[in-house]
């Protein structure tokens, strides 16, 4: 198995020299590739090693930094309470809590809540943010650094179904999306003040992805298509504009990005050109989004349908209904992807089984929206009312 | 001569964290849009949290008309020593039950210093409960709302309506919250005392309505159409596809929807005016409230009081809080409601509902 984690390795760069190969600090993990990029898989018999009780609705992940798990809820009638936690990883004992209240709008479809967005992590501070556009800066110990509220800031930059794009955090800088059909915006925030390092208008049209990382630059995806900013600056590095899904993200290579767009469109972006390895309108992600394993990206359909095709060209391997409706992305250690359905079902297939198996899963017997993180050999998964670590 | 000492030492032991206080305060409190502030703020809230528990009813005034960016850096604080104190036994109960009980503080501080008592000593919450019912501030009146609401059951339960009406009858003379309310008129409705929902909420509900100016490529939200210039409600204007006059609208919705749909047929593309006037009994601090799907603006007495080009993402009672200063006498309420081009059938609804309430939610009746 070694080879194959070296080859991960390569695939991934961590963002900061402060994080570690098992952590997993973001939305999808390192440079939300969805792929951990640790040589200490969680492997496939997974049993629950502890669960903790929260107190609101969220469908964010949680993140891991170190020995530390971080996740965000919602309570309250109007999910106006906004709580972001710290656990220890090894036996669930909290460690902090903070509650704010939301200062920007907090209405929201009913199946996804306030505490949407999963919060971010450079090594030394974590960013949570809110459906309500509020943004919390804490250190690893729970003091407050900062804090904004961007609808506070631009009154309409809101979203009245909610919105859920994730921040990402590079080069000294988090990257916010706030965009919708009214005030849309990306805002580049510096870690240390809370000021914008630069602001800019984004389509106006609702969007739901999140910004991947590639070779540096980080990559703003939307209706219109996938924007490669420079995270210190604002300025547009590549532009790719032949459309792009406003709900599953891209996946990312240290190589390439594959976009949901026109089905699937792998691209090879460098400075001024975004140029189109291959496209392939059969791979069409639903609402999770894809990942790449080696040398094949594993696609979810808008049916429950994994699909395993070639990063080469885009040629389908194999199909493995799951069992659904699935909301959350798929995330891989080693040769498993992880995925939990809606229902509670979370699976572990094997990817180097012929044509694909699904070889474990464990009832949760709740409902279940968000995509895993994996840390030091560890699963942790979040409902509206629950945290879980799988071990 | 000892007691007289250690209070003496007390006393200036007080002044002196009164005094390193107010600082920190002050720089967390001039936070503002931006993140302006903020590197002052940073440094403020970590003094602040290394304050002696017993400062906690001063942090907690400090959010006394502090802006909602400033009144989380507060209450984060807060929280940070209420956790130390509560571990430690050192919460200064009393001092925070005599801030909750001070109506003159803020809404925001009250509700965190309800919390803490909770958190510290929830038999005494539940003591302090019933006293809240008619509270200014609607967050704390949930409390003792709940309480009626699951007696009223209670006594349901037990065969005695009379006695459950009694209770949901007080419980909805106090509720705010729209999720309490609506339990609560259900109920009331079961037991034969209807409850007239646009009074208790505010809801305006006659209205002068005009349309259909057009909204092609969505256009019309930004176009001034003669409403915007003038109100003159017996001309007429070349509409899209029709002729544009004023007509009269009462709306039946017991949760006050104005309907453009019903007078106008559904039509897509299309610009509707709402005008009315609302008659306020003194000059006063209000908020108009409204909840709508379609693009819309709202204008009161010629000053545009917000725009949104948000097209049916979703609506709901008080979506937006507009605060605004009513005059005594007329008050001119114009609103714009922009239907856009989409046909599934989520997209039906060309319609808004608004209400005029103070900052709690509280109905502002106009004067017969």
């Amino acid at each position: 198995m070694k080879p194959f984690f070296n080859l991960l390795s390569s695939l991934i760069l961590l963002p900061s020299a402060l994080l570690s190969a098992a952590d997993w600090p973001q939305f999808r993990g390192p440079n939300a590739s969805a792929v951990s990029t640790e040589t200490k898989a969680p492997g496939p018999k997974l049993a629950a090693a502890w669960s903790i009780d929260l107190p609101g609705r969220g469908l964010s992940s949680p993140i891991v930094v170190g020995d530390k798990v971080f996740i965000t809820c919602s309570s309250g009638p109007d999910q106006a309470n906004l709580h972001v936690f710290c656990f220890s990883a090894a036996d669930g004992k909290k460690l902090w809590e903070r509650v704010m209240k939301a200062t920007g709008r907090t209405m929201a479809h009913n199946k996804t809540s306030v505490a949407a967005p999963t919060p971010c992590s450079d090594g030394k501070r974590v960013f949570a943010l809110y459906s309500s556009n509020d943004l919390f800066a804490f250190d690893l110990d729970g003091n407050l650094l900062w804090l904004r509220g961007l609808t506070y800031d631009y009154s309409n930059a809101s979203n009245s179904l909610g919105m859920s794009s994730s921040p990402v955090v590079l080069d000294e800088t988090l990257v916010v999306q706030s965009e919708n059909d009214s005030e849309s915006i990306a805002v580049g925030i510096d870690v240390v003040t809370g000021k914008n390092r630069w602001k800019k208008e984004r389509p106006k049209a609702a969007n739901w992805t999140s910004a991947v990382v590639y070779q540096n630059v980080v990559a703003l995806q939307s209706s219109k298509g996938l924007t490669g900013v420079n995270p210190k600056t604002g300025e547009i590095e590549w532009d790719y504009t032949d459309g792009a899904g406003t709900i599953p993200s891209s996946a990312v290579t240290q190589n390439a990005i594959y976009v949901p767009s026109n089905g699937l469109t792998a691209l090879a972006p460098e400075r001024g050109a975004a140029s189109q390895l291959w496209r392939a309108a059969g791979l069409k992600p639903g609402t999770g989004s894809p990942l790449v394993i080696g040398d094949s990206i594993y696609v979810l359909n808008g049916t429950g349908v994994l699909i395993k095709a070639s990063i080469a060209n885009g040629d389908e391997a194999w199909k493995l209904r799951l069992k659904g409706p699935l909301s959350g992305s798929p995330v891989a250690a080693g040769q498993y992807i992880y995925i939990v359905s809606e229902r509670g079902d979370f699976q572990v297939i094997d990817t180097t089984a012929k044509e694909g198996e699904v070889i474990h899963t464990i009832e949760l017997n709740d409902t279940l929206l968000c995509t895993p993180a994996i840390s030091n050999g560890a699963i942790f998964v979040r409902s509206d009312k629950k945290l879980w670590k799988l071990q | 001569m000892k007691a007289a000492l250690i209070s003496c030492l007390t006393l200036s032991s007080i002044a002196v964290q009164a005094a390193s206080l107010s600082a920190p305060l002050e720089d967390i409190r001039a936070v503002n849009r931006e993140g302006s502030g903020n590197e002052k703020a940073t440094r403020a809230w970590q003094q602040l949290t290394q304050a002696d528990p017993s400062t906690l009813p001063e942090v907690l005034a400090g959010m006394n008309g502090a802006n909602p960016l400033a009144e989380n850096w507060l209450r984060a604080a807060v929280g940070v020593i209420a956790d130390q104190a509560i571990l430690v036994k050192k919460l200064p109960i009393e001092s925070v039950q005599a801030f909750l009980a001070d109506t003159k503080n803020s809404s925001a501080p009250r509700v965190v210093a309800f919390d803490l008592i909770q958190r510290a000593q929830p038999e005494l919450a539940e003591k302090i409960t019933p006293s809240l019912l008619e509270d200014p501030s609607s967050e704390l009146r949930r409390h003792p709302v709940s309480k009626l609401l699951q007696a009223g059951d209670e006594e349901l339960a037990q065969g005695r309506k009379d006695e459950a009406t009694n209770a949901y009858l007080k419980a909805m003379n106090s509720a705010r919250d729209e999720d309490q309310i609506k339990d609560l008129a259900k109920k009331l409705k079961d037991l034969g005392k209807p409850v007239d929902l646009p009074k208790h909420f505010g809801f305006l509900m006659d209205w002068k309505l005009i349309a259909p100016f057009t909204n092609v490529e969505r256009k019309g939200f930004d176009t001034e159409f003669p409403p915007e210039k003038e109100i003159k409600l017996d001309a007429s204007y070349p509409g899209k596809n029709a002729e544009a006059k004023w007509i009269d609208f009462t709306s039946k919705d017991e949760y006050g929807q104005i309907d453009f749909n019903k007078p106008f047929t559904m039509l897509k593309e299309v610009t509707g005016y709402a005008y009315t006037e609302f008659d306020s009994v003194e000059a006063r601090d209000a908020q108009i409230r409204l909840g709508c799907k379609d693009g819309w603006k709202v204008w009161l007495n010629g000053e545009l009081l917000f725009a949104r080009d948000e097209y049916h993402r979703g609506a709901k009672l008080d979506q937006y809080k507009l605060p605004v200063k009513l005059k005594k006498g007329k008050n001119s309420i114009l609103v714009k409601c922009c239907q856009n081009e989409q046909t599934e059938s989520w997209t039906v609804e060309w319609q808004f509902q608004l209400r005029v309430c103070d900052d709690t939610g509280t109905a502002i009746l106009a004067k017969k």
